[in-house]
């Protein structure tokens, strides 16, 4: 099934104010950067983004928190954006802070049809009041419960026509569980290659998590922390 | 005289058992990897997804697709695998990860541990931290003793809100090596130079001092 957008347009077509969106990504790698562009032109307003962190101040899904098009944010992981502890200290911004595990298993829950799982994770702290507690083996365990979105935005290295993914080193990340868990799933790659160019032993993500791919126009993948040795 | 962040980070390192698969948080236990000791073999875990974490990649080499769980690029080692979110807290809510290291703003005596909200101030999220320190044997704290102010992060009780309930076995700070034992924190070894007294007076958990506490072994 061919599931090719001409572009970045036409795959974010549908998007309106105050939709669930989830967006891959861990800090700024393996974001889909010309979807969030495209995001600021569309002005759309009143969104709840599910996603790991909240970008940096001018970059990432920093660039829609900065139009105020960001009504609530889903994250584990905030600390690298002003513009955002701003908006969160201030009230204008609702934040809801996740554990990364569980904000992962979420997603991936809510992709695979669980509607709520027991976790460790969080027992005896904020995450946990007003939910559901059970002990197993002698442990206490929290009920979190699945989450989805009216669109999930991944970002792959490699698709072909079916939808069919690929991701490049720890770009992965969050990107194959929003795949899962979006009703509408829009795959922005690399490099877009015909059926039958990968190998199936190696996709990541199964095109059938997809309904829209397109090849985005440019990456700049931008470096958050450019961490580096010297020769000896 | 009290160990500097690297002396923290090499004191830790002295804990790694060959074999282990290892999880080190952002910040000094980042530096753990920097000590491991001679003829034992460990594998670095990041929960964004990468097994076999390898040094940081020479200038010109870094690559945007490649980084830790601080956002630093890095390297691979050979035999390193990459896999997705889920899995990767897989790995570590499934115990398949031998330690965790990680750093805090309070420790109790209990175990608790506080380290990813400061109410009405800091708010940087918890990141991964609730899911490490929910379900790891094995978790040790790297902090310094006192914060800036000079007040003492080994508490009875935290004051900040919690990452895990009762999950700490062992804390390094720069002044002394201790374990949390039947509620209370015990007194392994001090810094090098640093009296018993010191670390007494620096700390307002209850505190239990053998007889004779020896003197880390830091090269």
């Amino acid at each position: 099934m061919n599931k090719v957008v001409k572009n970045v347009e036409e795959a974010l077509k549908g998007i309106e104010d105050n939709m669930t969106l989830m967006v891959g990504g861990f800090g700024l790698c393996g974001i889909p950067e010309n979807s969030i562009a495209h995001l600021v032109k569309m002005e759309t307003k009143g969104l709840t983004c599910i996603s790991n962190n909240a970008g940096v101040d001018d970059f990432g899904l920093g660039l829609l928190l900065q139009k105020k098009q960001i009504k609530k944010m889903i994250a584990s992981y905030v600390g690298e954006n002003a513009e955002f502890e701003r908006q969160m200290l201030s009230g204008e911004l609702e934040v809801d802070l996740i554990p990364q595990g569980s904000l992962a298993e979420r997603c991936r829950a809510g992709g695979a049809g669980i509607p709520a799982f027991y976790t460790p994770t969080g027992y005896g702290t904020e995450v946990a009041e007003g939910k559901e507690v059970r002990v197993y083996n002698g442990k206490p365990h929290i009920l979190e419960e699945a989450l989805t979105a009216d669109f999930a935005i991944v970002k792959a290295w490699k698709g072909d026509t079916e939808g069919n993914l690929i991701y490049k080193e720890t770009a992965r990340n969050f990107n194959p569980m929003m795949a899962m868990a979006g009703k509408i799933t829009v795959a922005e790659v690399e490099e877009l290659v015909p059926a039958g160019e990968l190998d199936p032993n190696y996709i990541h993500t199964p095109g059938i998590f997809v309904q829209r791919i397109f090849q985005g126009e440019k990456f700049e993948k931008r470096i958050e922390q450019r961490t580096t040795r010297k020769r000896d | 005289m009290a160990l500097d962040k690297n002396g923290i980070a090499k004191r830790i390192a002295q804990e790694l058992r060959d074999g282990w698969y290892v999880n080190l948080g952002i910040g000094i236990p980042t530096l753990v990897a920097n000590y491991i000791p001679e003829g034992i073999e460990v594998e670095f875990q990041s929960e964004n997804g990468i097994l076999g974490m390898g040094p940081f990649p020479y200038d010109g080499e870094e690559d945007a697709d490649l980084i830790n769980a601080g956002k630093q690029t890095i390297t691979v080692k050979k035999g390193a695998v990459f896999f997705d979110s889920a899995t990767s807290f897989a790995m570590i809510r499934g115990q398949h990860v031998q330690l965790t290291v990680l750093g805090a703003m309070e420790v109790s005596q209990t175990g608790d541990i506080a380290s990813w909200k400061i109410p009405g101030k800091m708010v940087k999220g918890m990141g991964g931290a609730m899911d490490l320190v929910a379900s790891a044997e094995n978790i040790i704290v790297a902090m310094m003793h006192t914060n800036k102010a000079g007040e003492s992060k080994i508490l009875k009780e935290c004051t900040l809100p919690l990452t895990g309930v009762g999950c700490v076995k062992k804390i390094v700070t720069d002044l002394a090596f201790m374990e949390i034992r039947d509620g209370k924190f015990f007194l392994v070894e001090r810094a090098p130079g640093v009296s018993v007294e010191e670390i007494i007076a620096k700390t307002d958990g209850d505190l239990v001092v053998p007889d004779f506490v020896p003197e880390m072994k830091i090269d």
